[in-house]
């Protein structure tokens, strides 16, 4: 089990879950990836796209600048 | 020895979703004969979909949410988004049967897409594809004409199933091997939406996406416009996903045939375009609050001044005698800049584009 960065800062919806679901198909269960977006979307994109695929929402963390998803792989 | 007993595979579908109502009711009335279904939505960078909306300010609208995503929770499927923004070029360059009113080459987009669907169908073992079609619907690729030509281009040929007017159409596969159950299928024919929304009530659905003006800036005129634009000014048919998305984004006004000027309507579009800074030229307003201007092509200090002059107009300075600005070059060079703001007649309407 290990623990991943994505760096999604700069895409708006959908691109940071087009790039969480490709680098989430290269995880094996149990693993959990950061996902660091700009847009604020990613906030209600990227759990939904956890619940659709049942992988495990760990955390949001939101600030002015930036967003931080944590998910651990679920297959 | 006992025969043993043969137990059917569920057939797989696999569904066009592109977060509308439309196709939203195809899968679900596939999931109801008890077909497996996974959605999938592929990502052009032309979509309205999303993210546009999550750049603007307006503490008045609810969150958006990606309707794609929220149609498949609903419905409980998987939703694969597959980004198609490179192979989408070929499509929109040169589109073997030519555009809409706009920019938009509706029939070779769908003929695309179900050409996409068709591979990740073989790819990943399932039996046929469906979407939301409706025979009628839109002029160029839901017509009695150009649904043939979808299914033969994209080579899905008859594992294309459009449940929504199946019944006005010749059996596909899936009808014909009995996977699907024809008769529970439908006709829906033109451009009313009554019976889709009469289906959704049917159905339980209450909740569906009601889109405005379309899925897609390509069947937009003022996007088809910048777009157009930014093909003539480079002299070039081309582009990558920074220039689409700087299209969705803020005033475009062109004042000289080589200058061009990117002024944000509000703080949600400067935030975005300040991610653009190294990029471009920019302006930003000191002596007032004001929008973050990008400027393309400047050549002298008069094109600058003239970008400024624009810029501050859109500012809270706009009355003011002068509006102070940091201008950065693309080459990082910084110096103040001040200048008089533009009358509301003097930023001429031909400069928007």
């Amino acid at each position: 089990m290990s623990t991943y960065q994505l760096d999604a800062t700069g895409l708006l919806c959908p691109l940071p879950v087009i790039r969480t679901q490709d680098r989430v198909a290269t995880l094996r269960q149990g693993d959990v990836l950061s996902v660091h977006c700009t847009d604020p979307g990613a906030l209600l994109d990227i759990p939904a796209w956890c619940r659709i695929h049942g992988h495990e929402l760990l955390s949001t963390q939101e600030n002015e600048e930036e967003v931080l998803i944590c998910i651990r792989v679920r297959k | 020895m006992k025969a043993v007993a043969h137990i059917p595979r569920t057939r797989r579908a696999v569904a066009l979703i592109s977060g509308g109502l439309d196709s939203m009711l195809a899968a679900r009335v596939m999931q109801d004969q008890g077909l497996h279904v996974e959605g999938l939505n592929f990502f052009t960078g032309f979509c309205v979909e999303g993210h546009t909306h999550a750049i603007r300010n307006n503490p008045n609208r609810k969150p958006r949410r990606n309707n794609a995503l929220w149609v498949a929770e609903q419905l409980g499927m998987p939703l694969h988004i597959v980004d198609v923004i490179e192979e989408y070029k070929s499509v929109l360059l040169r589109p073997r049967h030519g555009y809409g009113a706009n920019l938009n080459p509706c029939l070779d987009c769908k003929t695309f897409m179900v050409g996409k669907a068709l591979e990740w169908m073989q790819a990943h073992d399932f039996d046929f594809i469906i979407t939301g079609e409706v025979l009628g619907q839109r002029p160029m690729s839901q017509r009695r004409d150009t649904f043939p030509v979808v299914a033969r281009e994209s080579g899905a040929n008859d594992r294309l199933l459009r449940p929504l007017c199946a019944q006005l159409q010749p059996p596909t596969l899936p009808e014909r091997e009995g996977w699907v159950d024809r008769e529970q299928l439908y006709g829906f024919s033109g451009r009313t939406r009554k019976p889709q929304i009469a289906l959704a009530r049917q159905l339980g659905i209450e909740d569906y996406a009601q889109p405005a003006g379309g899925c897609c800036f390509l069947t937009d005129v003022a996007y088809s416009r910048k777009l157009r634009d930014l093909w003539q000014s480079r002299a070039k048919r081309d582009y990558d996903l920074d220039d689409i998305m700087l299209l969705k984004v803020g005033r475009h006004l062109r004042p000289k045939p080589h200058l061009k000027v990117i002024v944000a309507r509000d703080a949600g579009e400067t935030r975005y375009l300040r991610g653009y800074r190294k990029r471009f030229t920019y302006l930003d307003m000191t002596s007032h609050n004001g929008p973050l201007t990008l400027v393309e092509g400047e050549r002298d200090d008069a094109d600058v001044e003239l970008a400024a002059r624009i810029a501050a107009r859109f500012g809270q300075g706009r009355e003011a005698k002068s509006v102070s600005f940091q201008f950065v070059s693309r080459d990082g060079i910084e110096r103040e800049l001040q200048v008089a703001p533009f009358t509301v007649d003097e930023v001429l309407e031909d400069w928007y584009l």
